[in-house]
């Protein structure tokens, strides 16, 4: 999926290495982990209520609607993390499957 | 020491104020902020390694941002200041706080709330989808990271915000492809008395108008919103909206901005237990304050755009004055006349409060008329015909009676983005005056806390 944010200035950062869903990716030195996700892709995570995709709304951590995960479980808010050098972030619950099976 | 012990929530423009005054008369207040860094969401700081100008990132505003942020600096020192720290409730005089999963409870004497505010909502169908985000996200993503929400950015609402961050997109650079504004134009003439009660913020508003005209978007006012469409993929693929002449009007997009001023973060206040009065202007409840920004509960003070919205200078103003009633009340000399002088800048804002509501009103009437399949609660996928059941076959036409039947303002957001829009969706199946319906109550803990969040010293 193409990328949904776009820089528009302060592109002069330092790269930084990062994945999304185990898939290589690059951000850039001050980037929250949304930013950084958002011009990469076009979503954080899919709608646990099944009604698509979810890229965030309010940006200032009242929403609760950018939640992602690291490839160990733990739940990150994207839009008020900073992004951090080999990050491996996830845009299903890491745990999914293990639901899937208990249900 | 806990009796005179102050604590301020908040370090944007009202709680940089009101920790300057504290400071100024020999107190040392602590200061306990969300964020990272001070300065609040309209004077947000870019992240270090960032080197576009104070002018860049605040235009008209640039020397106000850059004088709170240097008084800020000013007064680290002197106050205990604790950012990237939410507070979660407000109980038997105890502020409780949460840092790097440590919970502390904080006894106060006095406790000013300068929580700002988050943007009003009224859902649309479609509003769901990735790619819608609020006018203030569309903002901070601007302004803290340089970044705009997609590569054709619609702009869709009511009030300043609207044309301030379209504006914002335009000296960007970004590509924007329509601001659609639900208020007629005549509104805006009509409200003139109000809004001359602060001639140059009313200027640098028409100015701001003015530049989203002269850059050739498309600019249409009374705008009925009908969706969102999609791209296919479940992101935003178009925005349609009917005209007062009658016809639709489809733009293709892949981003919207969407909100209708601003709801001020009253949770703390309902915590505290301050009384709430019905502002039929606006159709919202408010916490009750006086002049100086005493709630109706003692030792509890409410300042900024978390009391009212009194925009940027406003906060400025509230949060001094909150500080000098807590310093009057706790018995240092104040000087009266600085209080009358800022209790009168206050009123003459508030004066042009109600002119801008009177000039982008809240589109409450678009709640009756949302098809029962839009979503109304995003967090659970909530839709609109799910609530008006509940309020009519439950009986349930309080809000949170309705919120228990309906699970809409249960989520994770805690009905900030839906509360106001359930409200009115209620109150029309209901066929009930809006007041009737109530409010959602604050809920503990105001902001999701981990489950490993320990207890630490209190």
């Amino acid at each position: 999926m193409t990328a949904r944010f776009v820089r528009v200035g302060e592109t002069d950062r330092a790269r930084v290495t990062f994945s999304i869903d185990g898939r290589p990716a690059s951000g850039l030195e001050g980037d929250s982990l949304l930013v950084a996700v958002l011009t990469e892709t076009g979503h954080l995570r899919h709608s646990e209520f099944g009604d698509g995709p979810r890229a965030g709304f309010c940006l200032m951590g009242a929403c609760q609607d950018c939640w992602m995960w690291t490839e160990e479980g733990e739940r990150l808010r994207a839009c008020t993390t900073p992004l951090k050098t080999g990050m491996r972030v996830v845009t299903e619950r890491p745990d999914r499957e293990w639901l899937k099976t208990a249900s | 020491m806990a009796e005179n012990r102050i604590v301020i929530v908040g370090a944007g423009p009202a709680g940089v104020r009101a920790a300057e005054a504290l400071v100024e008369a020999g107190r040392r207040p602590i200061v306990i902020d969300e964020e990272r860094r001070d300065g609040g969401q309209i004077y947000r700081r870019q992240p270090d390694g960032f080197r576009r100008t104070g002018t860049d990132l605040y235009g008209s505003e640039a020397q106000r941002a850059a004088a709170l942020h240097k008084t800020f600096e000013g007064l680290k020192d002197r106050i205990d200041y604790r950012p990237d720290t939410p507070a979660w409730n407000v109980a038997d005089g105890r502020l409780h706080i949460v840092n790097e999963l440590q919970s502390e409870s904080l006894a106060y004497g006095a406790l000013i709330i300068a929580a700002g505010a988050t943007d009003r909502l009224m859902p649309i169908r479609g509003w769901n989808r990735a790619g819608v985000y609020s006018l203030g996200g569309a903002q901070i993503a601007l302004k803290a990271q340089a970044c705009a929400i997609g590569r054709k950015v619609v702009f869709l609402g009511s009030g300043p915000l609207l044309y301030l961050v379209a504006s914002q997109y335009l000296k960007a650079g970004a590509s924007v492809e329509a601001v659609l504004d639900t208020a007629r134009y005549y509104r805006r003439i009509k409200a003139l008395p109000k809004l001359l009660a602060r001639p140059d913020t009313l200027l640098k508003g028409i100015a701001l108008t003015r530049h989203v005209k002269r850059s050739g978007v498309r600019l249409l006012t009374g705008a009925t919103p009908l969706e969102i469409g999609s791209d296919g993929e479940g992101g935003v693929g178009s925005v349609s909206v009917r005209l007062p002449s009658g016809e639709t009007e489809t733009i293709a997009c892949d981003a919207v901005g969407l909100g209708y001023h601003l709801r001020p973060e009253t949770q703390l206040a309902d915590l505290a237990r301050c009384a709430f009065r019905f502002d039929g202007q606006t159709r919202q409840w408010l916490p009750e304050v006086d002049e100086h920004g005493r709630s109706s509960v003692q030792g509890v003070y409410l300042a900024g755009d978390g009391s009212r919205t009194l925009g940027a200078d406003g906060a400025e103003a509230a949060g001094r004055l909150a500080a000098l009633a807590v310093l009057q009340d706790q018995g240092h000399g104040v000087a009266a006349g600085e209080m009358a002088r800022l209790a009168r800048r206050t009123a003459r804002m508030e004066r042009f409060r109600q002119g801008l509501a009177e000039a982008f009103p809240w589109p409450h009437e678009a709640a009756a008329a949302l098809a029962d399949d839009t979503v109304i609660c995003r967090c659970e996928t909530i839709t609109v015909g799910e609530l008006r059941t509940v309020a009519r076959e439950a009986g349930a036409s309080e809000l949170n009676r309705a919120k228990a039947f309906s699970r809409v303002g249960m989520g994770r957001c805690q009905g900030r983005f839906c509360g106001h829009a359930a409200a009115e969706v209620v109150a029309a199946a209901a066929d009930i005056p809006l007041e009737q319906v109530g409010r959602l109550r604050g809920q503990a803990p105001v902001k999701p806390l981990p489950i490993a969040t320990g207890r630490a010293r209190s």
